[in-house]
């Protein structure tokens, strides 16, 4: 559906100004109906890469093939008739403050010149499925962000697109709102077979929503593929820092306090984090453990996630014993295929009991 | 007070408003386009003419510089060929719209930059040409803040008109050189001070109004 070749973009230049190579040659393909998130640190280029599939941004190298087009050899008419086909939905919703919803969502016909009484048999269905049907009256300024992003969504829709532009969608709303924005998208997604495009910052957004997943890091895709094997066997340096943040989050403050890097002094206990995948995720690992290794194991924080329905956990343990003990409960844990380090120790007395 | 202050002033009062509005008309019909020109067509924007933006903009601000008794003088050849007369209450409209088309210019220019650039890329990512963003996006957008330059533009040419007077226009500001200054009537002068806070008050209010009704940024 969507294919880029090549593509490099570098601003600036003019009059010995300073130049910004922000692309540097991005091969990817996105195919028809899938959800492909691209991920990156704040300034990788992936606002600047997603402006490119709807020619916001001219490329200064490389191609880009919408549906088959060449789209950098449309002309300016073609390129207007052809951005209708390519919904897109901001981070700041960009909504006009001086219409209303019902307003907001009619725009995109009102451009294409489509007669009124269609556009309200258009918009009605539209402002249906985001679930703004009352509040079509109402202005942007009344309503919560979740609800603009919506309406933002809806507009997006209104022209039947075949692909969806996400940018940041959910970058300013709170967990709550972003969980609801992103059922939506992947329920709109399933009912309309519609590729989608999901830029963000947020390992999350890209666990929750997509199918595939690509890295950016410096204009550059550094690792791209299935967002499951890429979250569970993170390659490249990036998106394994991407992902601990995900992960380092559901390490209670006051447990960081207290582990400190080896080594151990003398009555301190390792902490082991085992990461739970594949198919021996399901195994009752930490009785296994405590029997094989001879020690007891207190768990002092986990969590367990569903990627793709498929299990992804991360557990950290306390070994009550030695670093020998928990050495051999590491080779054990690798021996079923999951993964183990010890990320430091800690001085049991200073555990929070519970 | 005897009636025939009072139609004095009410004839005063007409010819200001006569003056003031059809300057303000004409001023807006050029000014208007001319703002929105220059708000448009730097660089990297919707309609990029660097150099037509840089020359408007220097003669916008050239015009701007000079005093207006000094450019009511000043163009009278001009006021000359395009009133047929240099005297009178329609030939001060000449001057009065020279002066209101720069001013206006930079109002519009001004609400019209005010608008979230994020609204011009949401409305080129759904196809919208040039010109639609222009009057589907950028000028309902500006409106609140066009209204309260425009009421701003209604009270400075207000002030204006009463200088319009020292080149043979009418209005209140002549009355009040004419009677109450040369003529030592200070109860004209009094009347027409007091005409004039009223009417800048009450336009103030209005625009003020309008302006507050057609925003819907806060509520």
């Amino acid at each position: 559906m969507i294919r880029l070749e090549g593509l490099e973009k570098i601003y600036g230049g003019g009059r010995g100004g300073v130049t910004h190579h922000a692309l540097k040659g991005i091969d990817l393909s996105i195919d028809k109906g899938e959800i492909f998130g691209i991920i990156g640190r704040s300034g990788a280029g992936k606002s600047t890469l997603i402006r490119t599939i709807n020619r916001l941004e001219d490329v200064t190298g490389g191609r880009v093939f919408v549906d088959g087009v060449d789209i950098a050899t449309l002309s300016n008419a073609e390129l207007t008739i052809f951005r209708r086909s390519v919904g897109m939905v901001f981070q700041h919703f960009n909504l006009l403050s001086s219409r209303t919803v019902y307003g907001n969502v009619a725009l995109p016909l009102e451009l294409a010149k489509v007669p009124k009484d269609e556009i309200a048999k258009r918009v009605q269905p539209m402002l249906e499925l985001v679930g703004l049907t009352d509040k079509s009256d109402r202005y942007p300024s009344e309503l919560s962000g979740g609800q603009k992003q919506r309406v933002g969504i809806a507009r997006a829709l209104v022209a039947e697109p075949k692909v969806l532009l996400c940018d940041e969608v959910t970058s300013a709303l709170d967990p709550e709102t972003t969980q609801q924005i992103l059922d939506l998208l992947r329920d709109i997604n399933r009912r309309m077979s519609l590729t989608m495009v999901v830029i963000t910052h947020e390992m999350s957004v890209v666990r929750d929503l997509c199918d595939r997943v690509a890295v950016i890091d410096d204009g550059l895709i550094v690792e791209s593929g299935n967002v499951f094997d890429v979250f569970v066997k993170p390659a490249h340096p990036t998106t394994q820092a991407l992902i601990a943040n995900e992960i380092e989050a559901s390490l209670p403050k006051s447990l960081r306090r207290i582990i400190h890097d080896g080594p151990g002094g003398p009555g301190e206990n390792p902490v082991v984090k085992i990461v739970f995948t594949g198919p021996n995720a399901y195994d009752p690992i930490i009785s296994q453990l405590s029997r094989t290794a001879g020690i007891d194991f207190n768990i002092l924080a986990g969590q367990v996630d569903y990627i793709q329905n498929r299990p992804f956990g991360i557990l950290f343990v306390e070994a009550k014993g030695g670093i020998d003990e928990a050495e051999k409960a590491i080779a054990f844990v690798q021996s079923r295929n999951l993964k183990a380090e010890v990320i430091g120790y800690v001085d049991p007395d200073s555990v929070p009991a519970g | 007070m005897s009636t025939q202050i009072l139609s004095l002033l009410a004839n005063a009062a007409i010819e200001t408003g006569y003056m003031v509005l059809i300057a303000l008309s004409i001023g807006t019909l050029l000014g208007g386009p001319l703002g929105v020109m220059l708000a448009t067509s730097g660089r990297g924007e919707l309609f990029e003419a660097r150099v037509f933006n840089r020359v408007v903009g220097g003669i916008v601000n050239a015009t701007r510089s000079i005093p207006f008794i000094i450019l009511a003088v000043a163009i009278i050849p001009f006021t000359r060929m395009v009133a047929g007369t240099s005297i009178g209450t329609s030939a001060a409209i000449v001057p009065l719209t020279v002066a209101a088309t720069p001013f206006i210019a930079r109002i519009i220019e001004g609400a019209v930059r005010g608008v979230d650039s994020g609204l011009i890329e949401a409305a080129q990512a759904m196809g919208a040409k040039p010109l639609q963003i222009v009057f589907k996006v950028l000028l309902p957008e500006a409106l609140p803040a066009i209204v309260l330059g425009l009421t701003l533009t209604t009270v400075l040419l207000i002030g204006y008109s009463a200088m319009v007077g020292a080149v043979g226009g009418g209005g209140l500001g002549d009355l009040g050189i004419r009677y109450g200054y040369q003529r030592f009537r200070p109860d004209i002068m009094a009347a027409v001070v007091i005409v004039l806070i009223v009417v800048v008050q009450l336009i103030q209010t209005a625009g003020d109004r309008l302006a507050r009704r057609l925003n819907k940024r806060v509520r």
